[in-house]
């Protein structure tokens, strides 16, 4: 997939509960969810993002909650790719899993600036920032976790074995 | 002979169907247990439905724990617990429990015996870690991994490295786990171990109860982890003696298991301490937090809601009152141990002393209900997450410390320790 958006740069440790503040979990709609993306980081997120934009930050985004409603926020937001130095773990299951696209660039978080505009093609991994020039490459997918993302995520992966199998997987 | 392999090697590969696995393996496994609760249960049992599937993998292997906002807060959380409540019905659920007999999720399953050593447990809420004090292989994961495990009872796992952490010595007097998994994620920061497993060990890891134990692998997600596990010894095997409802395998490192770290500390440098705003990182001696004026303090949590934690509370607030204009707020985390509470007098000294005694949730620790703070407020917590507005308002505080400096605090008004008290 090919997406090109507006940066909104970010630092380290990001975690679920500025993405999506547990005082909304009492719903599990992303359309509700996606209206408190990022409120307790940047309260003017919401009403700045376009579908297609890009986040960009630092290490271990996503800390935190198992939450699933953080990556399903984003993605109602219209956030196309988080690029990040890292992802905390349940975090980089969930997206996956969700079909939030990630990817892993410490280079290209060095030099996206706020702002910026990029574009990302989440199949190689290239990320071009469009208001510079600069190109980077991220971090290839292991081929199991690539494996669920051309499925079209876990569910869809699961969904066709348990078809095959007529039964448990 | 296989290769040398650490605790989550050996057990990662025991439920893969291998003789053995190497960190950065992607494996399939079987798990043993599924878990979720009122909040992440409803987006997986959409998986669920999704997949087409009609009956979960096991019914005696699905824990369902309504846990977050029940009694139920509002009416969507009284739908979400529905919709929970229904599905286990449904289903023939055997671990499922309606609140005045649920607990704190992570309290209540090694307390009624549904977690033993060697299993594998995938649950819907990232303290899951909590079963490694058990010696089990227990990590978090989100809904949808969970929804799959439901129908299929099986997930995917990389095979984590392995840290481990050694504390050798003896802890000071007034020096609790709490202080000691605060120090150790103060040292390895928040993602010191981000995709590894770590191993707790070291004779004062060895001398700490279940309970403490249990407050240390709670919080090894804090540093990032995947797993925080102990070994099985006396103290586990005499814990777990008719509790745990199903034969149980202990697993043991290799001697000569290769780390990707091992980090060693002193006991002796464990000081009471308290993870200030807004990382579990920031850590810093109580006694030079002394500043710190507060308007709550909340003991309970899945990291310290259990009865060792309280009898220390109470200990501390024997006799004395909370401070004019601060709110103590205590929450046992199962009704077993409410139970215990009011048997060995605990919960008079609670009222005695003007705290709120309330009942088993996981309410305030995220800010959900029961204790949500206003902005500019500040909270002296047992429980795990310090993040901007975990508790409430995005300008509120929160403060992590053990059960004996959350009283005295509450009993001082600002952050303190028990001897501060008159």
């Amino acid at each position: 997939m090919r997406f090109e958006g507006t940066v909104f740069r970010y630092g380290r440790d990001v975690d679920t509960d500025v993405i999506i503040p547990a005082r909304y979990l009492n719903s599990s709609d992303p359309s509700v969810l996606a209206r408190h993306a990022m409120e307790d980081l940047d309260p003017t997120f919401v009403s700045r993002v376009r579908p297609g934009d890009v986040i960009v930050a630092g290490e271990n985004f996503g800390c935190g909650s198992s939450r699933e409603h953080a990556p399903v926020a984003l993605k109602a937001a219209g956030v196309s790719c988080v690029i990040a130095s890292s992802f905390a773990r349940i975090f980089y299951r969930n997206a996956i899993n969700t079909g939030l696209a990630i990817l892993e660039c410490p280079e290209a978080v060095e030099a996206i600036s706020d702002g910026d505009v990029v574009s990302v093609d989440t199949d190689d991994g290239s990320i071009r920032d469009e208001t510079t020039g600069a190109s980077f490459s991220a971090q290839p997918f292991p081929p199991f976790v690539a494996q669920i993302i051309q499925a079209g995520g876990l569910v869809e992966r699961t969904r066709r074995q348990l078809a095959e199998r007529g039964g448990r997987a | 002979m296989t290769r040398p392999m650490t605790m989550a090697e050996r057990m990662l590969a025991a439920h893969a169907g291998l003789d053995e696995v190497v960190p950065g393996q992607l494996v399939e496994c079987d798990v043993d247990l599924v878990l979720a609760n009122d909040v992440t249960a409803p987006m997986a049992l959409r998986t669920f439905r999704e997949l087409g599937a009609t009956r979960v993998f096991d019914r005696d292997r699905v824990c369902l724990v309504p846990d977050h906002y029940v009694p139920n807060k509002d009416i969507r959380s009284a739908e979400q617990a529905k919709l929970v409540r229904d599905f286990a019905h449904e289903q023939g659920v055997s671990h499922y429990w309606e609140a005045g007999r649920a607990g704190i999720e992570h309290a209540l399953l090694p307390e009624q015996g549904v977690v033993g050593p060697g299993d594998l447990v995938i649950g819907a809420d990232s303290h899951t870690c909590t079963y490694g004090a058990l010696g089990a292989f227990a990590t978090g994961v989100g809904s949808t991994d969970a929804g799959v495990a439901l129908a299929t009872g099986r997930a995917w796992f990389k095979v984590p490295e392995t840290v481990r952490v050694e504390v050798t010595g003896a802890l000071a007097a007034g020096v609790c786990a709490k202080d000691v998994i605060l120090h150790v994620i103060g040292l390895l920061g928040v993602d010191g171990a981000l995709y590894q497993s770590i191993e707790f060990a070291g004779s004062a890891m060895r001398a700490l109860s279940m309970e403490g134990r249990m407050t240390v692998s709670n919080m090894a997600v804090e540093a990032g982890a995947k797993a925080g596990l102990f070994e099985v010894d006396d103290v586990a095997r005499e814990w777990l003696s008719g509790r745990c409802e199903r034969p149980y395998v202990e697993v043991h490192p290799d001697a000569d298991a290769a780390c990707a770290r091992r980090v060693a500390i002193d006991a002796a440098d464990v000081v009471p301490c308290v993870a200030w705003p807004h990382l579990p990182s920031n850590v810093r001696p109580a006694a030079d937090s002394r500043d710190v004026a507060i308007d709550q303090a909340l003991i309970g949590s899945c990291t310290n809601g259990r009865i060792e934690d309280l009898r220390v509370a109470a200990s501390v607030l024997a006799g004395r009152r909370v401070a004019p204009g601060v709110r103590c707020i205590v929450i046992p985390a199962t009704p077993a141990i409410s139970r215990q509470c009011m048997d060995e007098g605990l919960a008079a000294v609670f009222l005695d002393a003007g705290c709120v005694l309330s009942t088993p949730t996981c309410g305030p620790c995220l800010g959900g209900h029961m204790g949500v703070l206003a902005a500019g407020e500040r909270c002296v917590s047992t429980t795990n997450r310090n993040f901007v507005g975990r508790m409430g308002d995005p300008a509120s505080e929160v403060y992590l410390a053990g059960p004996a400096v959350a009283a005295a605090s509450a009993v001082a008004g600002h952050i303190a320790l028990p001897d501060d008290l008159d």
